[in-house]
């Protein structure tokens, strides 16, 4: 063989990871660039140099979500168009009234209402793929998750103009109080989990995660009925922060994740009571896959999950005078921390899986639903902002 | 030699002593130790987030009863974090996190460093990830193309020959196992910077006697200097509140049931304290204009800082943390209520106790707080469309107690201006027996120059003996006219009852006047019809007076008078609220002329010397968390041996321990290119 060595190697060498990029990643990547660009030309003034910098984070993550996650490019860019077509026909708040679109579909009260329809319709529809073991209506329950998560996507990030229509501008984005921060909970819940649909291949797992969701979906309709929660209320000075802007989204990573873990939990329980050759097995997810997708919610909650415990950290430095003052949410996020962390090492380094990890799970959810929520209605501390 | 048996017993003490001290560290570095110390110390945390922590400890007597109080006192749990057994365990976790790391480290040491090139044969065909060619190349060419094929796919390798087999080993992912040690050093790394930054030196010295918490409060000057903290000694957080205007080179740390004066390097002087309001007048920022002067500086610092904009000098961080009252000074005039009608000019500051001699009574003012702005969400805004409400601002309040000579203590809330209530504008005069209830208001009326004074001149008039006379008689006399009875006698005994319930009116409101009827009429046999009929004599009696006052105001004669809609909407105010004087408790009626303003600004301020460490470990432990969880670490091996027919025997291996599935497209991608060079030439097999 006349080859020589070299040859070989540089024969055999796998592209690498730019290498292995589309022109369709391109391309977008491309759009990403103006896009932020604009964004930045546009708001220029209005922004300080954090501002500035999350901007261009935000570009650059939508960037990388784009070439990691190819499905999440038609996510976005259904979502970016479609914001600043409602954007662009909001003079003024009355508008939320008088324009056709933004009565029914723009305004944000319209597309969280229809994010609120859309997420117990996919359960429905992923109920009935699960009964019926019909396909067809699986999918329909994959499309109309899709299609939920980007109503609610839409009625955040149209509220978050509201908030600058609003008597005076006191503009604010739109993750700062309880209402708000359910919408954004359902819609990352449902992201993440049509992440592990996309990489499994499979939508058995799509009811469970999707009863987390219509319960959170519950909760918000109450919120907004009973207690008119919607309404638009000026920032108290302490949220006032950019840490704000990263701290909030990306605890709810943390969250959306351990909520997925949890229903898969769930799903694991009942289908280690499923005999392997029953109708059921084929219609649920198999042990398998619950395994590997819990691990990687939690894993990627946890991350995630510490990080906004950092960000906090931060930002309490700055806002309350010290990075922990062991206020009743910083313990609790500490406990679901400490919670997780038990929990990997029992998976991971004790290798053990199953039955009791997945009671844990679903254990773990409900310490994470009390720092979440239960903390703000029972306890009080700093984060009740009751000082100022 | 013969052993003696002291000296076997010293040899097997010492064995086993060793043999303990390496069970100490295989337990302190277990798993199992680690999954309990995270559970133990997440259950602990609860503790202090369901009891309120750091509370007086009076609230705690009240809630808990002296006995429970005593128990948990010594559990330490009103300060569960800095308790001792909390601190005990969190130091067992670090403990046992620092003997894992420094256990785990060698070996992990082993597994960035080492190629594993002296595999054999046997263990390379027990993984699960393995392939076998017997390719038509000489040993070089087959030894080329798996180096290519393992560089490509971004491994490095090291050679070695051994025996007639050339071993290639190769690795990726490295970092996952320095994942692994930034994590579990990180959180030795923020244990320790949060140590530094945690009360425990203080505990320590409060331990040796050093300090002592001042439970009383004194005076700045008079508080004991074993209650002082000198600066920069370590890390505090403590916080002041200085009037504008004012300054303070001390913080007060609160502690248990007391504080410690902790004293600072240099002087804060607040100039101006702000607070911003969004346009529908909800505050949206709060300020204050500091100047710090620092003996080391040429020049003093000014900077105004805000929520969320604190400003850092020589590691001492200085937050807005909380406002006040300053100290507005107060012009108020009291009106006593006795019918003499007499003026008492008042002048004093907030937090001020001011003596009042009210001719044979004796009152205390304790002035204790002072509102610039009151903002309610206006009730008559009924069209509420989405995100509009709308907003009023009543003016300035301002709070204060009275005692009486036995210390009995009533609670005021009295508006400067006339405060719009439904369509009607009233003095507010709120009155509490408790601190715990709400307001009640006296709604005074005002008239036609917005002031109190008709109203206050109405109220005088009641006390008036002759005035209410003449009215009664005039109020009898068309009372019994309009019933078509005249008789002069029966007038004057209607005119002597209405003198006496315009008393009880006075005294006790409509209230006192009610059961002074019921008593009256009980047992009579028409008790309704002559309760109505009174009623009507007292309110006639009190509309004669309001009509010869108002013609006497507007310079006509009472029979020239025209009485209008408002003119009957004031008299009824104005009765409701005689009523109401009556039930306020108070031997004056207070109204504030004139102030001049001075807010005080609650500052925070704190050292963490320890601040740095705690984030150096957090940056530590997000790098290691994510290297942890998204870098595997992977090995390849391929063992390439000569065979005596001048084929290459080629068998590749490979394992990946953390995600295996991941790892069979990798190495299933490896052999192909492995494929496309040997694979015309070779036969494959897999097992
Ligand atoms: C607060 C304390 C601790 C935290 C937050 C923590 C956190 C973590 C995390 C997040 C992982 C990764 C798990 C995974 O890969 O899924 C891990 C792995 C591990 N932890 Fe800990 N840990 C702590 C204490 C300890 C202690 C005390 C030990 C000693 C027994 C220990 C031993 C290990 C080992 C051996 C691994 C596996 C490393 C590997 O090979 O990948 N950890 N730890």
């Amino acid at each position: 063989m006349a080859v020589s060595r070299d040859q070989i190697i540089r024969d055999m060498r796998q592209p690498s990871y730019w290498q292995r990029l589309s022109w369709k990643d391109w391309l977008w990547a491309a759009v990403m660039v103006v896009a932020t660009a604009v964004t930045l030309i546009v708001l220029w003034d209005a922004m300080n140099y954090y501002e500035v910098v999350i901007t261009a984070i935000t570009g650059a993550t939508m960037m990388w979500m784009g070439w990691y996650w190819a499905a999440s490019k038609i996510y976005m860019s259904a979502v970016c168009l479609i914001s600043l077509f409602a954007i662009s026909r909001y003079p003024e708040l009355a508008a939320a009234e008088a324009d056709f679109f933004l009565r029914y579909i723009g305004s944000s009260q319209s597309a969280i209402m229809w994010m609120s329809a859309l997420f117990p319709a996919a359960t429905l529809a992923y109920g009935a793929g699960l009964l019926t073991g019909n396909a067809f209506a699986s999918k329909v329950g994959t499309a109309l998750t899709w299609t939920g998560a980007g109503a609610g996507l839409i009625g955040l990030l149209v509220r978050w103009h509201e908030t600058h229509l609003y008597e005076g501008g006191i503009g604010y984005i739109p993750v700062s109080n309880l209402y708000e921060v359910f919408v954004l909970f359902a819609l990352m819940t449902a992201l993440i989990y049509l992440y592990y649909e996309g990489v499994h291949r499979t939508r058995t797992m799509g009811f469970w995660v999707l009863l987390i969701i219509s319960a959170s979906v519950g909760f918000l309709l109450w919120y907004h009925f009973d207690r008119g929660a919607y309404q638009i209320e000026p920032l108290v000075p302490a949220l006032n922060s950019y840490w704000m802007k990263i701290h909030v989204p990306t605890n709810f990573v943390g969250y959306g994740c351990f909520a997925i873990a949890a229903m898969l939990g769930v799903a694991y329980l009942i289908r280690a009571r499923v005999a392997d050759d029953s109708p059921w097995a084929a219609r649920l997810p198999t042990l398998k896959q619950i395994d590997d997708v819990s691990y990687r919610a939690i894993a990627l909650g946890f991350a995630f999950f510490t990080v906004a415990t950092v960000l906090g950290a931060l930002w309490a430095a700055e806002a309350w005078g010290a990075y922990w003052s062991w206020d009743p949410k910083e313990s609790w996020a500490l406990i679901v921390w400490l919670n997780y962390a038990a929990w990997l090492h029992l998976r991971f380094t004790k290798g053990l899986r199953g039955k009791v990890m997945a009671w844990w799970a679903i254990i773990g959810l409900f310490v994470t639903t009390f720092a979440f929520l239960g903390v703000n209605m029972f306890l009080s501390g700093l984060h009740s902002y009751g000082e100022l | 030699m013969v052993q003696t048996a002291a000296s076997i017993t010293a040899k097997a003490r010492g064995r086993r002593k060793k043999r303990l001290s390496a069970i100490w560290l295989q337990f302190l570095g277990s798993m199992n130790l680690a999954i309990s110390l995270l559970v133990v110390v997440a259950i602990a945390s609860v503790i202090g987030t369901v009891l309120p922590q750091n509370q007086p400890y009076i609230d705690y007597l009240v809630q808990f009863g002296p006995f429970w109080f005593e128990v948990f006192r010594l559990l330490n749990l009103y300060d569960v974090y800095s308790a001792a057994w909390f601190l005990f365990i969190l130091g067992f976790l670090i403990l046992s996190t620092g003997v894992c790391v420094s256990r785990h480290m060698p070996a992990m040491w082993r597994e960035v460093t080492r190629y594993r090139t002296h595999v054999r044969e046997q263990s390379l065909l027990a993984l699960s990830q393995h392939q076998r060619w017997q390719a038509e190349a000489d040993t070089d060419t087959a030894a080329a193309v798996a180096t290519g094929a393992l560089q490509g796919h971004g491994y490095r390798i090291r050679t070695e020959q051994r025996g007639d087999s050339l071993i290639i080993g190769g690795m990726q992912g490295r970092s996952m196992r320095l994942g692994y040690i930034l994590t579990h050093v990180a959180v030795v790394v923020i244990a320790i910077g949060g140590l530094v930054d945690g009360n425990l030196p203080l505990k320590l010295m409060e331990m040796r006697g050093d300090v002592r918490i001042e439970r009383e409060n004194l005076p700045l000057s008079r508080v004991p200097s074993e209650s002082w903290i000198a600066p920069e000694t370590g890390a505090f957080q403590g916080s002041v509140n200085i009037p504008e205007g004012s300054n303070s080179g001390v913080v007060f740390l609160q502690l248990r049931d007391g504080y410690l004066v902790q004293e600072l390097p240099f002087e804060i002087v607040v100039e101006q304290f702000r607070i911003e309001h969004y346009p529908n007048g909800m505050p949206s920022s709060y300020e204050s204009d500091l100047v710090i002067h620092d003996p080391d500086l040429a020049e003093p610092i000014r900077q105004t800082i805000s929520v969320n904009h604190p400003l850092t000098h020589r590691g001492h961080t200085i937050y807005q943390a909380s406002f006040g009252d300053g100290g507005t000074r107060m012009e108020i005039t009291g009106r006593l209520l006795d019918g003499t009608g007499a003026e008492v000019p008042i002048s004093g500051r907030i937090f001020e106790d001011l003596n009042l001699e009210l001719g044979a009574m004796e009152r205390t003012l304790e002035l204790d707080d002072f509102q610039l702005l009151n903002i309610q969400r206006d009730t008559r805004a009924v069209t509420r469309t989405g995100a509009r409400s709308e907003f009023v601002n009543s003016g300035p309040s301002f709070n204060y107690t009275l005692r009486d000579e036995a210390g009995q203590a009533r609670y005021y809330h009295t508006y400067m201006a006339p405060v719009r209530v439904e369509d009607q504008w009233y003095y507010l005069h709120g009155m509490r027996m408790d601190e715990g209830e709400p307001f009640r208001y006296l709604h005074i009326p005002i008239d036609d120059r917005s002031s109190m004074n008709f109203f206050m001149e109405f109220h005088q008039a009641l006390h008036d003996r002759n005035r209410v006379d003449a009215a009664s008689q005039r109020a009898a006399d068309t009372l019994l006219t309009q019933m078509g009875v005249a008789n002069p006698q029966l007038v004057s005994q209607v005119a002597r009852t209405a003198d006496e319930m315009i008393r009880y009116l006075l005294n006790g409101g409509f209230g006192a006047v009610e059961a002074h009827l019921e008593s009256r009429v009980q047992g009579a046999a028409n008790a309704p019809m002559l309760r109505e009929f009174s009623q009507a004599v007292l309110q006639r009696t009190l509309f004669e007076i309001y009509l010869e006052m108002l013609a006497d105001r507007r310079g006509v004669t009472p029979a020239a008078l025209q009485v209008e809609d408002p003119d009957r909407r004031f008299f009824e105010d104005a009765m409701n609220a005689v009523s109401g004087v009556a039930e306020y408790g108070a031997p004056l009626i207070l109204q504030l002329d004139h102030f001049e303003y001075r807010q005080a600004t609650g500052l925070m301020i704190t050292r963490s010397p320890g601040k740095g460490i705690v984030y150096t470990g957090s940056a530590l432990l997000i790098i290691g968390i994510f290297l942890l969880f998204y870098v595997s670490h992977r090995r390849v091996w391929a063992m390439i041996t000569p065979k005596p027919d001048g084929t290459t025997d080629v068998l590749m291996g490979g394992v990946n321990q953390r995600r295996p599935e991941q790892f069979e497209e990798e190495f299933a991608s490896l052999t192909r290119s492995m494929d496309q060079h040997l694979g015309s030439v070779s036969q494959k097999s897999k097992d």
